[in-house]
């Protein structure tokens, strides 16, 4: 299909902002700056574009912050790309980095606010840098700024790099390590679009939703949503990697199986197929080829799509030393606030580890279970709810592999 | 309003009120570990959760606001299941060790692990010991005993806007210490205690003195001498069986004697001390147009927040000693003089409501008289289990008098352990040090009470004088601040670190609640207006010292003994 999120990444020179405008860059931005914000808003709603980490309606989000009363209001592109296997964000950063500009000045031209932020995972130095560049160029070239174009309306982004925390990835969380805090996830409601960055409605949207913006604002947002699946218009990135032979972020429609994604894109599996982890360390474990690659189809079988990280396993895969990496992942990752996800993650990891030295009690595998479903029950955010999916998962999986691993039962 | 059912029971409550207060509001009790009442919400150890109809998780009580036809169980058995098992994870990375531990049975951990129905855990102990931070002179922190409530945080910057503990690391290896983890010791706690107040289970706690008093004490070679802070007699009996509220004078001074003191005196005698020396201070500095305002100098905890924040202002602080140290530098001259005992013999005990005068005792400077002022400080808690270890029924105990020399007191120097009560006792004398009449109404209500931050002004001979109370430290900074930017009115001004003065001091029995504290206050307020004498300039005692021995307040030797200097800590520890 037609890339609308790749297509210039393989151009060379793209970064340079001559070379974007002579290719028709900003001309959604001279475009909007004719439009009023409304009209501009009613395009998003009729796409029916939907934000690419949690499928929340774009339009609502920035209805909801443009009727706010409240001022100033901040655009903030959440680029804090720290899930393991994923690398999609750092291509559009890196290769086509004034798309997302422009896309960013026309947000805050619909929602009345002069303030956009970047927040680019502090591993991202070159990117982080490519960006701030391509900023300076726009401001020369009077894209970005005051009054820009003429228009009367005036916008500034600035770059923020974070410290290297993956839970800065969720949205409070960053808001609040933008303000000067740690990064802990805050308690929601009130959200973002009311209590955002200084307390002042934000929007928050991450890179690969906001690109799409220009060309929802240049082909009309009906255009748009006859792209892809009726469901959810447009594409999706997806990114690839783990055992197969052609791993690589992929452009494709929502809803494409696991089985056209791995074996026509990815060429296959290297090895003999274990499992598959659909949305990142978050998710749970699947096995079958046929799932949909949607939010619906993904929450059936009890896993999640996520940001759309694929890592597929081979047969030479052990499941328990999968399961305790992801636990390790989250030991580390987790803002450690709340009791639940502190301490069950590092009681999670202390059962797991049982089980690696065969040492496991057989109530262990319903102890783990009891585990997560208290963790989702009372654990503040995401990370915490989830963190023991994928062990979870993996029981129902490969039980007898973790039974195999249960100390001998001793004769009384 | 908003109505809604909690336990099929319905409610009508304002907009903003969370589910815990609506449920409080109907005598439904919801167990909480981080929240508390006072502090800002936090929300981290989710044992306040409850069952929300229609949703899918269970949600924190303390955290979420009310909406219309919220249907609320706080006891389904998914929440008391849930309840359980946070407990026994929080306890899987507890260093549990009850029956030895500081604050067994005065522990919301152990607690709630007993009231919820906690009877095994499922999971295996996973603490991964750590060392305790033992470099503070007053306080001690075990991380292995901390759950990570965050609440003594809370307190640091919220209350005291100190900011000396922050969490640190984040995941599981998130801990509470200091900027780069160097030690209490080594940043800018002031050891004001609070912290321990309201840490929930025995993570914080005073540095002892107790083995050390009961070596001292069963050293026949030495003489002790023991000084009981005012604050004391208005909160030991709390934990002795009690009622809150009980003035225990009598007793205090007969358990302490039965503990084996050789001399029981009383820290009320060098308040009315130090109001003679730092009235006569700030008639001088009014008269000889000084620095203004004056500011107290008898919490030491206040005093070392000032070295650290405000070291510009250390000149309009009073030079003088707190009671504790005027008292100890005494003992070890005047005390020693009198009752012909070699100093060196002397070991010098003060029972203080208050963790920082353990800093303060040792404090290089404080050795006017060559000696420590003060060896050893005991908190009140400390006496407390004192007493129980030696088995005195303290209830039953009959009230006796302290011994002669040096603890005879007026009620200007009981209210000294409250909020206000040094600016009150102080204006008795400084009026009487002007006008050289007394002042007819003794009590200035408008610096009584637990207001943040309490004025008045009081017409002295015609002249104004601006005075303004400040408790815990948040409050004084705004003093402060009014201060350093020249828009300052007052004259005088009373700053105690701890929220409610010494009745609210760091080693006053565990709690912060502010209603007892003011209780405590009260009590000492009731004690004043039923002694014979009101006034500090009045006390026999206090006349027969400058007779005998200091001259006269601000007398050479009175500068020698009395008062002290204060040190710049900008960026040092
Ligand atoms: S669930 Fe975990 S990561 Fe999320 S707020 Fe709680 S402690 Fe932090
Ligand atoms: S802090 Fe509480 S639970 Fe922990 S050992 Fe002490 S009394 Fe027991
Ligand atoms: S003693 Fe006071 S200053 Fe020190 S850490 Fe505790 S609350 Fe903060
Ligand atoms: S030290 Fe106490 S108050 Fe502070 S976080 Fe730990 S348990 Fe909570
Ligand atoms: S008391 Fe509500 S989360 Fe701790």
């Amino acid at each position: 299909m037609e890339e609308l999120l790749l297509k210039n990444i393989r151009k060379t020179n793209y970064q340079n902002i001559s070379v974007y405008v002579a290719d028709g860059g900003y001309q959604a931005l001279k475009k909007s700056l004719f439009m009023k914000p409304e009209d501009i808003l009613n395009e998003v709603k009729k796409s029916c574009l939907t934000g690419r980490s949690a499928a929340f309606p774009v339009a609502t989000k920035w209805s909801l912050t443009r009727q706010n009363s409240a001022r100033p209001k901040y655009i903030v592109c959440n680029a804090d790309e720290g899930e393991p296997g994923c690398f999609k964000d750092r291509l559009l950063l890196s290769r086509d980095p004034h798309r997302l500009l422009e896309a960013m000045i026309i947000t805050g031209y619909t929602v009345g606010s002069q303030q956009g932020y970047i927040y680019i995972r502090g591993e991202y130095t070159n990117e982080s840098q490519i960006v701030e560049n391509a900023i300076s160029q726009a401001e020369e070239n009077g894209y970005l700024g005051e009054n820009i174009l003429g228009s009367g309306f005036s916008f500034h982004i600035r770059v923020y790099q974070g410290a290297g925390s993956y839970v800065a990835g969720e949205e409070t969380a960053l808001l609040r390590s933008m303000a000067g805090f740690r990064p802990s996830p805050g308690i929601r409601p009130p959200y973002p679009v009311k209590y955002g960055y200084l307390g002042k409605p934000t929007v928050v949207n991450n890179v690969e939703t906001l690109v799409n913006i220009p060309t929802i604002v240049l082909n009309g947002g009906d255009w748009f949503s006859e792209i892809g699946n009726p469901d959810y218009p447009g594409t999706k990135l997806f990114c690839l990697s783990g055992n197969v032979n052609r791993p690589g972020v992929y452009e494709l429609p929502f809803g494409v199986t696991l089985g056209e994604l791995i074996n026509e894109y990815g060429y296959g599996v290297r090895g003999e197929l274990k499992a598959i982890l659909p949305g990142g360390v978050a998710s749970g474990l699947v096995t079958d080829l046929n799932i949909k690659m949607d939010y619906k189809s993904l929450a059936k079988v009890n896993s999640l799509l996520g940001p759309g990280v694929v890592i597929v396993m081979n047969k030479d895969v052990d499941i328990i030393a999968i399961s305790i990496h992801t636990l390790e992942f989250f030991a580390r990752e987790s803002c450690g606030k709340c009791s639940v996800c502190r301490e069950g993650i590092r009681a999670g990891l202390t059962i797991m580890n049982r089980f690696a030295r065969n040492e496991a009690e057989l109530g262990d595998i319903e102890l783990l279970k009891t585990l997560r479903r208290l963790m989702y029950d009372t654990a503040n955010c995401v990370l915490g709810q989830a963190a023991l999916n994928a062990t979870v998962s993996a029981i129902r999986l490969f039980r007898n592999e973790f039974e195999s691993r249960v100390r001998n039962q001793s004769v009384w | 309003m908003v109505t809604l059912s909690i336990n099929n029971q319905k409610v009508v409550v304002p907009e903003d009120t969370t589910v815990l207060e609506a449920a409080r509001q109907i005598n439904v009790n919801i167990p909480t570990l981080c929240h508390l009442e006072g502090l800002e919400n936090y929300g981290s150890c989710r044992i306040c959760v409850v069952e929300i109809e229609g949703e899918p998780r269970l949600s924190p009580s303390c955290m979420r606001t009310v909406s219309e036809g919220m249907e609320i169980s706080t006891n389904s058995k998914r929440v008391l299941k849930a309840r359980r098992m946070i407990i026994q994870l929080l306890l899987a990375n507890h260093a549990e060790n009850c029956p030895t531990c500081e604050r067994s049975q005065n522990c919301e951990l152990q607690q709630l692990a007993f009231e919820l129905g906690v009877r095994e855990n499922h999971f295996v102990n996973m603490v991964n010991k750590v060392p305790l931070d033992m470099s503070g002179p007053a306080i001690i922190r075990d991380p292995n005993k901390c759950i990570s409530c965050g609440r003594c945080i809370r307190m640091c910057h919220q209350i005291q806007s100190v900011g000396a503990i922050d969490f640190m690391n984040h995941g599981t290896d998130i801990m509470v210490t200091t900027a780069l983890n160097k030690g209490l010791g080594n940043v800018e706690c002031i050891n004001c205690g609070q912290c321990i107040h309201v840490c929930p289970v025995g993570a914080i706690t005073e540095k002892p003195h107790v083995d050390a008093v009961w070596a001292a004490i069963q050293d026949n070679t030495k003489h002790v001498v023991v000084q009981a802070a005012p604050s004391i007699r208005a909160a030991l009996g709390e934990e002795l069986g009690l009622a809150p509220g009980t003035l225990v004078t009598g007793k205090m001074y007969a358990a302490l004697r039965r503990l084996g003191f050789d001399a029981v005196l009383d820290t009320n005698f060098a308040a009315d001390l130090t109001i003679m020396e730092e009235a006569s201070e700030l008639v001088q500095r009014i008269k000889n147009g000084g620095i203004l305002p004056q500011l107290t100098s008898c919490c030491p905890g206040w005093i070392k927040f000032a070295e650290h924040f405000y070291p510009d202002l250390l000149p309009n602080i009073s030079s003088c000693k707190s009671p504790q140290q005027m008292f100890g530098s005494l003992v070890k001259t005047y005390y020693a003089q009198q009752k012909k005992v070699e100093p060196a013999a002397i070991i010098s005990v003060s029972v203080m409501p208050c963790t920082a005068k353990k800093f303060e005792a040792q404090r290089p400077e404080m050795n006017a008289s060559g000696f420590r002022d003060v060896d050893y400080v005991l908190t009140t808690r400390e006496l407390t289990r004192m007493i129980k270890e030696s088995g005195l029924d303290f209830a039953g105990l009959p009230d006796e008098q302290a011994d002669r020399l040096m603890s005879r007191y007026t009620g200007a120097a009981t209210i000294f352990g409250t909020t206000g009560g040094v600016m009150e006792a102080a204006l008795r004398t400084v009026y009487k040090l002007i006008t050289d009449t007394e002042l007819s109404h003794l009590e200035v209500q408008p610096v009584r009470g637990l207001e943040g931050i309490k004025e008045a002004k009081v017409n002295i001979n015609g002249m104004t004088v601006k005075i303004a109370v400040a408790h815990g430290m948040a409050n004084a900074r705004i003093l402060l601040e009014q201060i350093r930017s020249g828009v300052s009115p007052y004259h005088f001004i009373e700053i105690m670190a701890c929220p409610g003065g010494c009745v609210g001091g760091g080693g006053q029995p565990i709690g912060y609640d502010m209603v007892l504290r003011s209780t405590r206050g009260k009590v000492l307020y009731s004690e004043d207006t039923k002694l014979p004498l009101r006034r500090s300039h009045d006390n026999t005692e206090i006349k027969e010292v400058y007779k005998n021995f200091l001259g006269e307040p601000l007398s050479h030797k009175s500068h020698e003994l009395l008062h002290t200097t204060y040190i710049n800590r900008r960026n040092k520890k």
